[in-house]
């Protein structure tokens, strides 16, 4: 049994319209989602804008209503409202994309990442602020500003204010929602540098959400490829990076621009090669909707969708 | 020297923050060839974007010094009126965010026959319609008619970016500056725009200014890279000299921070970005950064110096630059 | 687009009919009913109790509305208990000075308020801009009905430029050029009166909005396809920031129908405000509850006005 298990995981929302404003419709924004992390792992979420991996990331730490299908915590069910005690959900927490807009500006620092603890924890004012210190120098912050307010933070210093807010319960799980895409180049590394430190020390494991293969491919152990909602592939990150299998992932990669610019010609005739190939196979891919078929496997590891059984 | 098209001397824009001036370009210079891409390179706050705006005479209240020569034209305190006449003719500009970069409650044709109109009196607008259509063609839009008469919320981000560029090539510009033209969509839909741009230059064999923070997308694209730091050009070279002999700190620093392959730990620039108000006037603006770099090495007013040919650095600091993580003596070989 | 016309029309059906319970209720909470005042005092409560029940006044409230409601749609809104005629008929002669009034006043509000809230917006942080916005100030502190008096003062009586009661000349055959130009010469000082002042919210409001889009991206677009500045302004300014304008129309109109209340008074102008305020100190009733009826009726209509304005100058809200 896994630590995170999502099993045939599903979220849609209702389309309204029509004259009396009924539900017509539903979008699928997840679509029969499967996938299992393991403790102090990271499992990369990849897909692009619409690909519904911002709602399952939202889904898993209760965010979005699952319109079916099961979330294990640890062997605990905590889809079910019922279950959804105090104890699990303060070893979930999440680390938003936008440092800017998710922190409250009116609010001192201490008063933010004090907040998850003043709902989980009764702890008198000077065990608060001692805890708080500790989390800012583990951080990278200076203690002494914990009395000043988000604006007078740089970017990757408000998202290391997030990041303190989200382990100050000691969670066990982080669900980071793309959370250096606003960030500078040389933020973003200090921020990823940071997440990786913390993982070791306190043995964490990150759901990582992102549309970045070249940061997913640094962070990730296990990295899955979304499409409109449902997975197109998912392996390790060898699988994923040495030996893409569906056409969608193979096209995802060979979008990266290369780094290397003697590579230009190379990289630029690689990516025709793809999309001839993405234009000429999509029918064997993707079904008459234009989503993807079932995941078969191909490896222990390696999972891929492909028409079939599936 | 026939060759260049545009030739930007000691181009300083300065804006008023309370009562003083605050330099967000510095005293750039540089030259873009007919047919060229220059890449600019920078973080936030490095003044790359007041740069392209600069050039374009966008700025509302910004004191502007120096030269931006256009085919010998000069572009600074040109009459209004001429500025209207080249931009949207000579000189265009691609932007950052299609969805809002167009009119929300006009009809995509218009938008785009409105560049045409202000640039071409005698046009009958029947002619300008079937010119739309063919730009609509050219940028790759499907069903062009239809989109004609559609409005920007009906089209999707990457359509929207296709659009925007459609108004910037109507004219066919001498001169394109694309402002980070892809930053705001998809991998898939960037590689596309990408490719885009790069068969528009053969097809118009304009000169493109491509603004970004993207190495990937410069390494693709440029021909030659100018990166930016604190409002100055830190260092310039053709594309495959400056990602394989990078010499500036904060070049390498830069291409230190984005992961590759087999690199374990990513780079982190100490310090933060100076705001515009406290930007450092005097000495090399990165010494902050590299506090672990002697004193002695920065110069005492850096300047660029050309080490070999056409590759320009700022400051004499890089001589002596190495990353904490290695040793003195690694340093020599550069980055992996 | 259609759809939405539609929609939103069958919205304002139950609303109308909402107005009208409540405003039933409220009439019958009102001390005396119909039969108050018009019967001779000296009539037994028994011969009293008959006229009631022959009336059908002494029927459960829902079947009075019923009544009441049908007594409507065929024009019949009760007797004037101190006019001693129809309601219908007192209706007719006030409603069509007020709307007059309304339309003019309407006129100017936007007369002034769109070339004042342009420039300021396009100036915005001049000297002039600063002038508007002082002015706009000063408009939202000062009463309506003291700014009313002052005006009847100095241009009314001071002045003697305008007439200070009325809505016409008396003697003058309806029809004629004489008639029109004495009703527009009664018209405009309460209307302008009104208008200065209900003007400065719709300034602001276009002085913000013209601010906002000023520094939209797709401004920048324009000037970069080298747009003059006019062009600018006229093409793609001017009529993103309009928008807004036309939804705020139902809500003006609103606030014209309590403005008439007060200005109507003050210039003694026989419309449904003047009327309003009468009956309300006559306790005429069935007067007053019919004006509520229709000044909410007005309101109703009036957001549904906008609504559908706005439907069809925004493509985003347009459903092809």
């Amino acid at each position: 049994m896994g630590f995170l298990e999502v099993e045939d995981l599903k979220v849609h929302f209702p389309i309204k319209g029509g004259i009396f404003n009924r539900t017509v419709d539903y979008i699928k924004a997840v679509d029969g989602v499967t996938f299992s992390v393991e403790q102090g792992k990271t499992y990369g979420l990849v897909g692009e804008s619409g690909s519904g991996k911002t709602t399952t990331g939202r889904a898993v730490i209760g965010l979005n209503d699952i319109t079916s299908g099961k979330v294990l915590f640890e062997g605990t069910d905590i889809t079910s409202k019922k279950s959804k005690t105090k104890n699990v959900r303060k070893d979930i927490q999440m680390i938003f994309q936008d440092p800017y807009s998710s922190l409250n500006p009116r609010k001192r620092v201490i008063d933010i990442v004090a907040e998850p603890l003043r709902n989980y924890e009764n702890l008198s004012k000077i065990e608060e602020r001692k805890r708080i210190q500790e989390l800012m120098e583990m951080v990278g912050l200076s203690p002494e500003s914990i009395l000043k307010y988000p604006h007078e933070f740089s970017g990757g210093q408000r998202q290391r204010i997030g990041v303190a807010r989200a382990i100050a319960l000691k969670p066990k799980l982080i669900i980071a929602d793309e959370p250096v895409s606003a960030l500078d180049v040389s933020v973003q590394a200090q921020v990823l540098n940071f997440m990786q430190d913390i993982q070791k020390e306190l043995n964490l494991t990150y759901l990582f959400i992102s549309h970045d293969l070249g940061i997913v491919k640094h962070m990730c152990d296990d990295i899955a490829i979304m499409y409109k909602g449902r997975y197109v592939e998912q392996g390790t990150k060898e699988d994923i990076f040495n030996n893409p299998q569906h056409i969608y992932t193979k096209r995802l990669i060979a979008a990266i621009p290369d780094i290397n610019p003697r590579n230009r010609a190379d990289q630029f005739k690689f990516r025709q090669e793809v999309q001839k190939e993405y234009e000429h196979s999509y029918d064997d891919y993707f079904d008459s909707e234009g989503l993807a078929y079932g995941l078969q496997p191909i490896s222990d590891t390696h999972l891929v969708a492909l028409p079939g059984k599936g | 020297m026939g060759n260049e098209l545009l030739e930007i001397k000691n181009l300083t824009t300065s804006f008023r923050i309370g009562d003083e001036y605050h330099a967000a370009v510095d005293d750039v210079t540089l030259t873009l060839n007919k047919n060229e891409v220059l890449g600019i390179v920078g973080e936030s706050g490095s003044g790359k974007s007041a740069l392209a705006f600069s050039i374009m005479g966008l700025h509302n209240r910004a004191k502007i010094e120096g030269s931006i020569k256009l085919k010998d034209q000069e572009l600074v305190k040109l009459a209004p009126s001429k500025m209207n006449n080249l931009r949207g003719d000579d000189l265009a500009m691609i932007f950052q965010d299609p969805l809002t970069a167009l009119n929300p409650l006009m009809e995509i044709g218009d938008q785009i026959a409105e560049a045409l109109l202000l640039h071409n009196l005698d046009m009958s607008s029947k002619q300008r319609k079937a010119r739309v259509i063919e730009l609509l063609n050219m940028v790759g839009i499907p069903r062009p008619e239809y989109v004609y008469e559609q409005f920007p919320h009906e089209l999707s981000g990457g359509m929207r970016q296709r659009v925007v560029i459609a108004i910037a090539i109507a004219n066919k510009p001498e001169l394109l500056i694309a402002d980070e033209p892809t930053t705001a969509l998809d991998v898939t839909i960037q590689a596309q725009i990408l490719d885009l741009i790069r068969k528009l230059k053969e097809d118009i064999h304009a000169g493109i200014i491509l603004i970004t923070h993207d190495l990937g997308v410069v390494a693709e694209m440029a021909d030659r890279v100018a990166v930016m730091y604190a409002g100055q050009i830190v260092e310039i070279a053709d594309v495959t000299t400056l990602f394989e002999n990078p010499l500036h700190p904060y070049t390498k620093s830069l291409l230190n921070s984005v992961p590759a392959e087999g690199q374990d730990k990513l780079h982190v620039i100490q310090g933060i970005v100076p705001s515009l108000k406290n930007l450092p006037r005097k000495g090399c603006r990165f010494a902050a950064r590299i506090p672990w770099i002697d004193e002695s090495a920065h110069e005492e007013n850096p300047v660029l110096h050309e080490v070999s040919q056409g590759h320009f650095v700022r400051c004499t600091c890089h001589a002596h630059f190495y990353f904490p993580e290695e040793s003195k003596e690694e340093q020599t070989n550069g980055i992996s | 687009m259609w759809k939405f016309i539609v929609r939103r029309l069958l919205i304002t059906l139950p609303q109308i009919i909402l107005l009208s319970v409540l405003v039933f209720l409220m009439a019958q909470m009102m001390p005396g009913d119909a039969l108050t005042g018009q019967v001779d005092p000296n009539v037994s409560p028994e011969i009293k109790e008959q006229i009631r029940e022959r009336l059908g006044l002494n029927n459960p409230w829902y079947i009075q509305y019923r009544d009441w409601v049908a007594g409507i749609l065929q024009g019949d809104l009760g007797q004037s208990f101190r006019f001693k005629m129809d309601v219908t008929e007192l209706l007719s002669q006030r409603i069509a000075n007020t709307f007059w009034l309304s339309l003019v006043t309407l006129i100017f509000t936007y007369i002034i308020a769109v070339p004042l809230g342009i420039t300021s917006g396009r100036y915005n942080d001049t000297l002039l801009d600063q002038g508007i916005t002082g002015y706009t100030y000063l408009g939202f502190a000062t009463p309506l009905f003291i700014f009313a008096l002052f005006m009847v003062w100095v241009f009314g009586y001071q002045l003697g430029w305008f007439p200070t009661s009325g809505s016409v000349q008396p003697g003058l055959t309806p029809g004629t050029m004489e008639y029109v130009i004495s009703k527009f010469n009664h018209l405009l000082l309460p209307a302008l009166s009104m208008a200065l002042i209900a003007t400065v919210s719709t300034v602001q409001y276009l002085r913000s909005e013209i601010v906002d889009t000023k520094q939209k991206d797709f401004i920048v677009t324009a000037r970069a396809k080298g747009a003059s500045e006019s062009r600018v302004y006229n093409r793609h300014i001017l009529r993103n920031s309009l928008l807004p304008i036309a939804a705020f129309f139902g809500w003006e109109i609103t606030s014209l129908i309590s403005g008439t209340i007060f200005i109507e008074q003050i210039f003694g102008y026989p419309g449904m405000g003047a009327l309003f305020l009468e009956t309300i100190l006559l306790r005429d009733y069935s007067v007053v509850t019919a004006l509520v009826l229709l000044f909410g009726i007005a309101s109703i209509l009036g957001a549904l006005l906008s609504d559908i304005i706005l439907s069809l100058v925004d493509p985003r809200i347009r459903i092809k």
